[in-house]
């Protein structure tokens, strides 16, 4: 894509976005919109670890609660205002991920991604035993009176969500085509081949594993405030972790735009069913089309599209 | 002294109780072009792993340009100046042919990113007669242009020291002589060569010296014509 078209299209979707606040009032739409933006920057994150260098990471939902429950402490030791807090959640996300890269710095494979899954676990651990941001029992946030000029808090934290989620993807689709993001793409392919070629592996990796905890750190800042009530239970949720794998795995993990699109796709399928038939369906969904894609389209929908495009071009 | 590139010491590498390289000693002297030779399995390309760092050695040293290597990462000695090619080729397989080469060029060489850096992968890529390739799937390669990106990969990354491990094998004789060329001219640059191959007529025409391999010891070095007349490499060859 090209860079006037790229970033013509990021500020069409924010204006769009913006538009929407003055015209729709329902709640409802911004909820759905949130959980879809939060899904979005989550796949994208996942894929900077998952699908540019190719490491599987089971434990996002480790890293999003690191970022939520950042929100809760300082929220209630210093009453610090969101967007200090959603710096400190990828801050703090970050440093987890550069710890997790470190100490799993020689692992490969299945053992690199049973270390992800056994550090949510500690993690999970940890804040179910931490009073003071409520343990198992949660904590109830208390929605902030003032909302910018929105109609609503839920409308600013919307707009928010966007703001991030479009960084987001910014920074992924300019991490892809950088001498960074062809260091990361060459320790995919092959280890060894990278360092005989002067790649620093062991130091990508760690900038890997930093940028992914940072991103999943910040799109589970501002969660707290959208949910109102948190409770270990949903920050750590199966279906936080399940999706972020997934998505970028349907849309397609070697380019960035994959993550985005199958984000969108799950996404928005979810939250249709969620209000036609119910929430329980929603791992089952996204199960069901990871499936079909691993077992149809093993490249995900870019790689399908890329492919079709290269017959017509033959 | 001065003019010495490559000193490997008292080399010794084991995988499990199988012995590897058993006491390898040799130097390389900058410019030069150094033969490997040696039967199935006498250890060749375990001795490049180990002097580019892909396996760590269990015993002995390994200077580069009068520093100690020997306990550096692979990504630091490509840095300081070697570039290898893999005998069973490991390009970067979703990136393209161009893209391969513009690794070793931003890291390795630390040459410039962006354009510059695709106007250089591009000049490698003519050089070794890819160019029309640059834009198709490293994976789709057939295996001898592999075996082309092989060489190009390593060529991009701007060594001092080039290492060939059976680029040549299943190319043609004309594509034989291309590739010889190619690398009698990056010798004439200053680049030093070890050169590792099957195809006995292609090292002798090429070597200024010839080291050959058997069970992971040196049994033999000397000049093309004294290696081909040693009593020792026959049995060697023939044995194998
Ligand atoms: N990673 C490894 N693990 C176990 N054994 C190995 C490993 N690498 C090589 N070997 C063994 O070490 C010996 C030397 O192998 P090496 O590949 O160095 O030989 P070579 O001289 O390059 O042979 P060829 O001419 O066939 O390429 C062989 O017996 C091989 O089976
Ligand atoms: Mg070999």
């Amino acid at each position: 894509m090209k860079p006037v078209a790229f970033w013509g299209a990021l500020a069409a979707v924010l204006a769009a976005g913006l538009a929407l606040t003055s015209v729709v009032a329902n709640e409802y739409y911004y909820n759905a919109l949130y959980v879809i933006l939060q899904a979005t920057m989550m796949a994208v994150a996942w894929n900077i670890l998952g699908g540019f260098t190719g490491y599987v990471n089971f434990g996002s939902a480790g890293f999003f609660a690191i970022g939520a429950y950042t929100t809760v402490a300082l929220n209630k030791a210093l009453g610090l205002p969101l967007p200090l807090l959603i710096l400190a959640g990828g801050a703090v996300g970050g440093l987890v991920g550069l710890g997790l890269g470190y100490l799993t710095l020689r692992l490969k494979g299945v053992y690199f991604a049973i270390a992800t899954l056994a550090m949510a676990i500690v993690v999970e651990t940890l804040v179910n035993n931490w009073s003071y941001v409520g343990g198992a029992k949660g904590s109830y946030m208390l929605t902030p009176e003032k909302h910018l000029w929105f109609d609503s808090y839920i409308q600013m934290l919307f707009v928010v969500m966007l703001l991030l989620t479009l960084s987001a993807v910014a920074v992924s689709r300019a991490l892809s085509s950088s001498r960074l993001g062809r260091g990361l793409a060459a320790i995919r392919d092959d280890e060894v081949a990278a360092e005989c070629a002067g790649v620093p592996t062991l130091r990508l990796k760690l900038v890997s594993t930093t940028v992914m905890g940072a991103m999943m750190g910040i799109a589970g800042a501002p969660f707290p405030y959208f949910v109102t009530y948190v409770e270990p239970g949903s920050a750590f949720s199966l279906f936080i972790a399940v999706n972020a794998i997934a998505m970028p795995m349907i849309g397609g993990t070697a380019h960035w735009l994959g993550p985005v699109i199958g984000a969108l796709l799950v996404g928005t399928t979810q939250e249709i069913v969620k209000v036609t038939v119910s929430s329980e369906m929603n791992v089952l969904i996204v199960g069901v089309m990871l499936v079909v894609f691993i077992t149809l389209a093993p490249q995900g929908i870019v790689g399908v599209a890329r492919k079709y495009l290269r017959r017509r071009a033959a | 002294m001065s003019d010495e590139l490559l000193r490997v010491g008292k080399l010794g590498k084991r995988f499990g109780g199988f012995v590897a390289l058993d006491n390898v000693s040799l130097t390389v002297r900058a410019g030069e072009r150094l033969g490997l030779i040696g039967p199935n399995g006498s250890g060749k390309t375990t001795l490049i792993n180990c002097i580019t760092g892909a396996l760590f050695n269990d015993q002995g040293t390994i200077h580069f340009d009068g520093r100690d290597v020997t306990l550096l990462p692979p990504f630091q000695r490509a840095r300081a100046g070697m570039a290898r090619t893999f005998q069973i080729p490991r390009p970067f397989r979703s990136m393209t042919v161009l893209e391969n080469l513009q690794v070793p060029l931003e890291y390795a060489a630390r040459g410039p990113s962006g354009r510059r850096a695709v106007d250089e992968a591009l000049e490698v890529l003519e050089v070794i007669g890819l160019r029309e390739r640059a834009q198709e799937d490293s994976a789709r390669l057939t295996q001898i242009d592999m075996r082309k990106l092989e060489l190009a990969r390593a060529m991009a990354a701007k060594p001092r020291l080039l290492i060939s491990d059976e680029a040549m094998a299943g190319l043609s004789s004309n594509e034989v002589d291309d590739v010889l060329g190619i690398l009698r001219r990056l010798n004439d640059t200053g680049i030093t060569i070890i050169m590792i191959e099957h195809i006995m007529h292609a090292v002798m025409r090429f070597s200024e010296r010839v080291i050959c391999l058997d069970a992971g010891q040196i049994i033999c070095e000397g000049t093309p014509q004294s290696i081909v007349q040693d009593a020792g490499v026959q049995r060697a060859y023939l044995g194998a």
